[in-house]
């Protein structure tokens, strides 16, 4: 079976100037990764760990430096940027930003921001037809027609959020990228949105790339998570597996980090400091290496592939062993 | 249990004059922090909870005007005198660190030089010896390399390491109080676990209490001991923490409790809460303001007075029906 959607060595870098001298700062340095009909897959990571720039490379947003991504087994990468707006693959790939008010038009109304997909992605010119979808896709995204002229600043964050959804889904899109949809939104807002993009994903069958600083956020809308430092995949696990045992020391130190009543109290042990520079990295080293808790000599002459572990999982990882890990998880919870 | 308190903050009203007209962003607030705990003040957006901290540290806007209430502070009302002695009180005794470190720092400045700066404002420290002091507060929030972060300028540092010397200028006078307003919000996950472990720290090991402001409820359940949540201006519940998060007792607290992904297993389990805020500018505003979003409404909670009910020693809730 085919994905619907492969990065192959996806790599992005940019210039910089740093003492004086050329070099290449790796934003994504060297992803693979298909994602499947249908799956919601979350990437999680700091900021800085070239998520959200993984995330405009596989939407064709930027251009990759090198690598290729396929969909439906067709090379997206090979086509220009700016013969791709008018691809097919344009409307099955879309994305939702992370600001609903920086990322709407101010100018155009609701009603003409969800039709102008309609128009130019789908070409459906007819009046008649934009109006019945545009009211169709209001009633999915839970809006009033009531809102249909009005503008974005008369609306409230959640329903500039619901806009900015309709906006993706009018398309109607095989894939829908969303960076960071919800971390401008009030909790309660959250919840409704949350709940809104797990409905339309099953009632329209679409797949989910889910950018996320929030563990938490992905835990529920996520079934698999990708886990990114220093624009490399780190792991992979499924929802539920990585939260009850992480492999890599890195994501154990993520999941460490969330906020979580029941340690209330307790000292638990923290990762410091700062990823390593980004810029003309070392080939042989570990991106993790330095600030990892397990580090040792070889991780400074061998940088650890992302490898297939029997359970499933990817890790990228000298140390990673499913069953010690088990068993530790078993007696920290038994 | 309940240990003397520091600050007690009693029936507190704001109004902002604007051109839009009165907009009622406090009412009859009543909450304390003793000594030596973490308060958490809860809620989201335009709930008040900062502007309850900037009246704290009489830093509100100038068409504020607070229309009734007190601030007292280890037994001084802070609103009753405005002499100049109080005011070095704010900024001494009670410090304050904002969200967006970088923004809050002078961009231009050494950041070891505005830690020096508050120390001889505030301290007195002179001068001379002010630097050592400066690198010393750097190293109490773990800064590695204080003598050289010392002679960083804000932009050369993460938003992490910003809010440490953030925090380091704020306790470089040894606060009794210190009120932290969304400190890791836009920090990482990672980072905002190390600030917060520090305050935790720093609570801990001397005699400071502290405020952390936040809309996040997990985040509050692992550090804060007591805290209130707030809604439209009106303080709705407050207690333990542990109560809150598990005996949440007002209906938009057990509600915000349910919303918030850290305490549920399933993205279908968590719960919304229908409606709006209140126009708080509005002419007339229901005694309580969660009423138009509630599902427990009676009769009584459009015409009288919002009643406080005690439920135990520390939980208290404003609500006619309370669970």
């Amino acid at each position: 079976m085919t994905a619907l959607l492969e990065a192959r060595g996806v790599k992005r870098v940019y210039p910089v100037r740093s003492g004086g001298k050329r070099s290449l700062l790796h934003a994504v340095a060297g992803v693979d990764l298909a994602i499947a009909s249908g799956e919601s897959v979350g990437i999680v990571g700091e900021s800085g760990c070239g998520k959200s720039t993984f995330a405009r490379l596989i939407a064709r947003l930027i251009d990759v430096s090198a690598g290729e991504i396929l969909f439906r087994g067709r090379s997206i990468t090979s086509i220009p940027l700016a013969a791709f707006v008018s691809a097919k693959e344009r409307a099955a790939i879309q994305m939702v930003f992370q600001d609903p008010t920086e990322s709407l038009n101010p100018s155009l109304t609701v009603g003409d921001a969800i039709a102008d997909p309609l128009r130019r992605l789908l070409n459906v010119s007819a009046r008649a037809e934009i109006d019945a979808r545009v009211r169709k896709i209001l009633d999915d995204i839970g809006l009033p027609e009531s809102l249909l002229d009005r503008y974005p600043h008369q609306l409230s964050g959640g329903q500039k959020a619901r806009v900015g959804i309709g906006r993706a889904i009018a398309a109607e899109p095989d894939l829908l990228i969303l960076d960071e949809p919800t971390s401008a939104l009030d909790v309660s807002v959250q919840a409704v949105i949350l709940k809104l993009l797990a409905e339309l994903r099953t009632r329209r069958n679409m797949a989910y790339v889910f950018v996320s600083h929030d563990l938490n956020v992905v835990r529920l809308v996520c079934e698999r998570v990708v886990v990114m430092y220093l624009g490399e995949i780190v792991e992979i696990a499924p929802a539920a597996r990585l939260f009850d045992v992480a492999l890599h020391p890195y994501t154990r130190a993520l999941i460490a980090a969330i906020p979580d009543s029941a340690r209330r109290g307790q000292k638990t042990s923290r990762l410091d400091g700062s990823p390593r520079s980004p810029i003309d990295p070392d080939p042989h080293v570990c991106a993790f290496y330095g600030r990892c808790p397990k580090g040792q000599p070889i991780c400074a002459q061998s940088k650890p592939a992302l490898r297939a572990l029997p359970d499933g999982r990817f890790a990228a990882c000298h140390f990673v062993d499913v069953q010690s890990e088990r068993r530790r998880a078993d007696g920290v919870l038994g | 249990m309940r240990g003397p308190a520091l600050l007690t903050v009693e029936t507190l009203s704001l109004e902002f004059r604007t051109r839009g007209g009165v907009v009622k962003a406090l009412e009859d607030v009543s909450f304390d922090v003793r000594r030596g705990e973490i308060l958490g003040v809860v809620g989201e957006s335009g709930s008040g909870k900062s502007v309850s901290a900037f009246a704290i540290m009489d830093i509100l806007d100038k068409n504020a005007v607070i229309t009734k209430g007190r601030i007292a502070f280890g037994g001084v009302d802070l609103l009753a005198d405005k002499r100049s002695a109080l005011r070095s009180m704010r900024g001494r005794e009670i410090s304050m660190i904002f969200q967006s470190p970088r923004t809050a720092l002078n961009p231009i400045r050494k950041v070891g030089r505005q830690i020096e700066d508050v120390l001889v404002r505030h301290g007195p420290v002179p001068r001379r010896e002010a630097k050592a002091r400066a690198i010393a507060a750097l190293a109490k929030v773990r800064i590695p390399d204080p003598e050289r972060r010392y002679h960083a300028y804000p932009f050369e540092l993460s938003g992490g390491m910003c809010q440490r010397v953030m925090i380091a200028m704020a306790l470089a006078c040894e606060p009794m109080l210190l009120i932290a307003d969304e400190p890791t919000t836009g920090l990482d996950v990672t980072t905002q676990a190390v600030i917060l472990d520090l305050i935790r720290e720093l609570v801990d090991g001397s005699n400071m209490s502290a405020i952390l402001i936040t809309h996040d409820l997990g985040l509050a359940g692992e550090y804060c001991d007591r805290a209130v949540v707030m809604h439209a201006g009106h303080l709705v519940e407050a207690g333990a923490m542990r109560d809150l998060l598990h005996r949440a007792a007002h209906p938009y607290s057990a509600r915000l409790v349910a919303a918030t992904p850290s305490e549920a297993d399933d993205v279908m389990d968590l719960a919304s809460i229908a409606g709006n805020l209140p126009d708080l500018a509005a002419p007339t505003l229901p005694p309580c303001r969660f009423v138009a979003r509630c599902d427990r409404r009676v009769a009584a909670c459009d015409t009288a007075p919002l009643p406080t009910t005690r439920l135990a020693d520390d939980h208290i809730v404003r609500c006619w029906r309370p669970a």
